[in-house]
């Protein structure tokens, strides 16, 4: 039994391994004021937000697959939301009202895991139940496949299975064992045989029909012997106790697995509650194949700074089909790093299923996003500021693949202009050319001059735009690259003595 | 004597020292030794260890052995054949401690077996190869017998079938309360299987075991042993035959298998010990050995004790030629502090040990001088306490060493005076040397008194050397060339611009 609500034919991978640039993504895109948005104060949501997000997929039919479950999720938020009640429940009643299983007794282990796969159909009853009663009001293919499972798999009958094992193994009527002489003649391959039938007094025509059989009676005070007993108990009993209790651990796993698939649409139920209560607006974003060049959006905006900041943040339009380079350029402090991030962002929730902060999104899906941001500080920096920034390069274009999409904000600015420029166009050049799409945020002027004079039909040029008395709006335009940037500005609004 | 695989019938000299030699702490020969045995303490191999041969036909005995035994057709049979051993062995010992009957008499059965294939194998085995030893020949000749003797395989038959009716034996307990009903087994299935089958639809890939591993120790308690009782009154003919089948079989072990089984394992030992250093391309070789010509030669040859943690470190092992030739007898060996002097003084005499004991040694190719008696002397820089005591005791230990030495011995001397004045050090280094040359020994003589390598021509200098371009950097090599003491702190000076020549053009204004 699988869940199946993260992918048509496989499980979630909790365990997925994080692109190997995961801490810089989180650290430039401010990652993490999203997940906190979709957890809530939730560890596990937290974590299952990050790893989701931090997977983008590149398989449009898995994307649209989720959207459509997300949209289920919109329309039942209370049902989605009481199914991952009732799993996390069982989960945690398991956790709770029964002890561990650090003993060493498989007959312990058996009576313990007598009780749990006792509570653990209850659970699967209740959730049963939701599907019975509901599953007519969810529309998406995952749902209604999930939904179909639990009525087919967890049907009447089964529960009736079960409860006959269950009851058996109590041993009312004593535990019966097979064996065969091994090393030094001591038992071996021990085994709880499967009982004839069940009709009373099964025991005794067992041995009433041998010809012979020898019975050995413990002494009352022999306490050593008891415990010789309990261990031949527990030899018999080791193999039975062992799939019970790993059948325990497999409900248990696939109920974990379940909560790790609802918990991505809860998180994005939190998230949207958010926004919706901000009047942000949110929209399902139009996934194109990575073969294609598609960037284009309306009133896209910064989803962590709409989430931080009391005022409402400032969208952008951008329309960039078919294009492989977007040069942005323009005042400091203009909005080009938080109109950067919003292109991350949405680049990366949409292609984990979410919805994107805009009123329309769409864009071909790209293989591997990465950021290549000029550092602050390195406190682990041996090496010179321009060293470190073309070993981080370096590093990424290990991993970059064609259909990859890196975002640069002031990246090279470490050196004097005229290197800078150089080294940014040749490295820019390439990649381009080598069919990885690239956002570059940069205020060298000769740089983006260089580009923008060739007329390169595959770049689009951006300018932060700045009204005639100098205050800023934090839009994006297009534009061409002006010889200044605006530090000047700056510096007069901030030294007005 | 009885056959040995060690010694020739004929051989007379000690077989085995239960004492290491003196030197043994000085060559590192404890080290390479406890390497050689450890894990084979069961075998005592020690003692042969530390016993050095007394003719050339016991060493040639051993080299033979030991080429049979580097043929993988020849070396593996017997490997196995030697673990076969340590198992029969482990199981006898078992059967020893044990208390119930039924119980001691399996783990006797079990030995048997084992002892039974070991032999039996071992037998077809070694007939299908191509053995040059006198040793293994004969040994060879002896299995080959015993194996086809009526005791053997009367022995060997009769416990198949006895094992056969053992492993027939299964039966049913049903457990309630504190009673236990013993039968035989009915055909019954396997319950876990259907509880296993009930929730497989909820598998999701591994989960952990909950298995319990319940500790097999041999012993049994006694309700177990009171089941086993009752399951051999169930199956009253197969126990009967157990009984009397260990009754009739008590001495069931051959003596020459037994004694070949110990002494294989010295040479097993020794190369498995010298495998590792082998396979990392470091050569060994059969040295000629001789009583009479001290003309001796070796290439390519290293401390054994060092290689194996060189080796073990992935670090390269550096190799020393040595040759003495007409009246040569002493190699006095001079050159910078921790350049590899000491370890040359010590892999001339492991070479020339263990080519006494008719092992492969070090090296590419070597002569070597099977010597009487060997000597060591090494001093330490450290003790500087007491200088008069210390220096007291160098010429004790030396003067003993003097008294006992022959023309046939070998002498070696590690760093000797360094804790007096330079004056007393050459005066007495040249006494001792004199001393030495006029017994005509074979000796290696590592010293900072540049002088005695030239005090006759007796005497090599051999010198170890740094890289010409980095005189900070040693090569570990020692060559043969004239002491040059001086040279090498001139490089240095050199090096920091600090010779004669450079301090006056830098003081130049």
């Amino acid at each position: 039994m699988k869940a199946l609500l993260m992918h048509r034919d496989h499980d979630f991978d909790r365990q997925h391994e994080l692109p190997f640039d995961a801490e810089a993504l989180i650290q430039d895109l401010e990652l993490n004021t999203l997940f906190n948005a979709m957890a809530c104060g939730d560890r596990f949501l937290f974590e299952v937000a990050k790893v989701a997000v931090l997977s983008p997929s590149t398989d449009i039919d898995t994307i649209i697959y989720r959207q459509n479950i997300l949209k289920d999720c919109l329309n039942n938020p209370s049902l989605v939301r009481n199914m991952y009640k009732i799993v996390i429940e069982a989960i945690e009643s398991e956790k709770k009202n029964y002890w561990s299983i650090f003993v060493k007794h498989p007959e312990a282990i058996l009576n313990r895991s007598v009780d749990v796969l006792g509570m653990l159909m209850g659970m699967l009853r209740k959730l049963r139940t939701v599907a019975d009663e509901h599953a007519g009001k969810f529309g998406s293919a995952g749902f209604r496949a999930f939904f179909a499972m639990l009525q087919k798999d967890l049907d009447d009958e089964y529960f009736a299975t079960v409860q006959n094992h269950l009851n058996y193994l109590k041993f009312h009527q004593g535990i019966l064992i097979a064996a065969a002489l091994g090393p030094g003649n001591k038992g071996t391959d021990y085994m709880l045989c499967r009982p004839p039938d069940r009709t009373p007094g099964w025991i005794e025509r067992v041995f009433t029909r041998q010809p012979r059989y020898y019975t050995f009676t413990l002494d009352d005070r022999d306490e050593a012997g008891f415990r010789a007993l309990a261990e031949l108990r527990d030899r018999g009993l080791n193999p039975a106790a062992d799939a019970l209790a790993r059948s325990a651990d497999h409900i248990l796993a696939f109920l974990a697995m379940l909560r790790a698939e609802l918990a991505f649409y809860v998180g994005c139920l939190n998230l949207y509650d958010q926004l919706t209560a901000k009047t942000m607006p949110v929209s399902f974003p139009l996934p194109a194949p990575a073969g294609e060049r598609r960037h284009s959006c309306r009133g896209l905006y910064d989803v962590g700074l709409a989430l931080t900041m009391e005022e409402k943040v400032v969208p952008n339009d951008l329309s960039a089909d078919g294009k492989r380079l977007v040069l942005i350029t323009g005042a400091n402090r203009g909005g080009k790093s938080t109109f950067l991030r919003s292109v991350g962002l949405a680049q990366l929730m949409m292609q984990c299923g979410m919805f994107v902060p805009a009123e329309s999104f769409a864009a071909n899906v790209c293989d591997g996003l990465f950021t290549h941001y000029q550092r602050e500080e390195d406190p682990a920096m041996t090496s010179g500021k321009f060293d470190e920034e073309l070993a981080r390069m370096s590093a990424i274009v290990d991993h970059l693949r064609p259909g990859s999409l890196l975002l640069c904000n002031e990246s090279f600015a470490a050196t004097n202009e005229r290197e800078g420029s150089e080294i940014a166009a040749q490295i820019v050049r390439a990649l381009v050319e080598k069919g990885i799409k690239v956002f570059f945020v940069s205020h060298m002027y000769e740089f983006a001059r260089g580009w923008y004079d060739r007329h390169m039909d595959y770049a689009v040029f951006l300018r932060a735009e700045r009204q005639g008395d100098a205050t800023r709006t934090f839009r994006i335009v297009e534009g061409e690259p002006l010889p200044t940037s605006f530090g000047r500005d700056l510096y007069d609004r901030i030294f007005v003595d | 004597m009885p056959f040995s695989i060690l010694f020739p019938d004929t051989y007379e000299g000690p077989r085995e020292t239960p004492e290491a030699p003196d030197f043994f702490g000085d060559l590192n020969l404890d080290q390479v030794v406890d390497g050689i045995t450890a894990g084979r303490d069961q075998y005592g191999l020690k003692p042969f260890f530390h016993t050095s041969l007394a003719g050339i036909d016991a060493v040639r005995y051993r080299q033979e052995v030991f080429r049979d035994l580097e043929n993988r057709g020849v070396r593996g049979p017997v490997e196995t054949f030697s673990q076969a051993m340590a198992a029969m062995r482990e199981r006898l010992a078992q059967a020893e401690k044990l208390r119930y009957r039924y119980q001691k008499e399996a783990w006797f059965v079990d030995a048997v077996a084992v002892y039974g294939e070991a032999v039996a194998a071992l037998a077809r085995d070694l007939q299908s190869t191509d053995v040059a030893s006198r040793g293994l020949a004969a040994f060879r000749a002896h299995i080959t017998s015993y194996a086809r003797s009526a005791a053997f395989t009367s022995l060997w038959r009769e416990l198949q079938e006895l094992q056969t009716a053992l492993s027939t034996v299964r039966y049913c307990l049903l457990i309630k309360g504190k009673h236990i009903r013993v039968r035989k087994y009915e055909s019954e299935t396997d319950y876990s299987a259907d509880v296993a089958q009930t929730f497989a639809k909820f598998r999701q890939g591994a989960v952990k075991s909950y298995r319990v591993n319940f500790p097999d120790w041999p012993q049994m308690n006694h309700v177990e042993a009171a089941v086993l009782d009752l399951v051999a009154k169930l199956y009253p003919d197969v126990f009967a035959w157990l009984d009397e089948y260990c009754e009739k079989h008590r001495d069931f072990l051959d003596e020459t298998v037994a004694r070949f089984d110990r002494e294989i394992q010295f040479y097993l030992a020794y190369l498995e010990y010298i495998g590792t250093a082998g396979r990392a391309g470091l050569p060994f070789c059969y040295p000629q050995v001789s009583v009479a010509s001290k003309a001796i030669h070796s290439r390519d040859g290293f401390d054994l004790a060092l290689a194996e943690k060189l080796v073990a470190a992935n670090v390269p092992v550096v190799v020393n030629d040595f040759h003495l030739q007409g009246r040569e007898r002493i190699l006095v060996v001079t050159g910078p502090n921790q350049g590899g002097k000491t370890t040359f003084a010590r892999a001339f005499g492991q070479l020339h040990f263990l080519a006494a004991m008719g092992c492969p040694v070090p090296g590419r190719e070597a002569r070597l001088f099977l010597f009487d008696r060997l000597f060591t002397h090494f001093g330490t820089e450290e003790d500087m306490e007491n200088l008069r005591g210390k220096l007291e005791d160098d010429l004790v230990r030396i003067h003993r060493i003097l008294r006992r030495a022959t023309p046939g011995s070998i002498i070696i001397m590690n760093e000797i005076f360094t804790s007096t004045t330079l004056e007393d050090a050459v005066f007495l280094g040249k006494e001792v040397m004199n001393r030495i040359m006029a017994l005509d020994a074979l000796c290696v003589c590592v010293t900072f008194i540049d002088e005695l390598s030239s005090l006759s021509e007796k005497t090599v200098s051999m010198v170890g050397t740094v890289q010409p371009e980095n005189p900070t950097v040693r090569t570990f090599k020692i060559i043969r060339k004239a002491a040059d003491g001086l040279s090498y702190a001139v490089s240095i000076a050199e090096k920091y611009r600090l010779t004669y020549e450079s301090l006056k053009g830098r003081l130049n204004p």
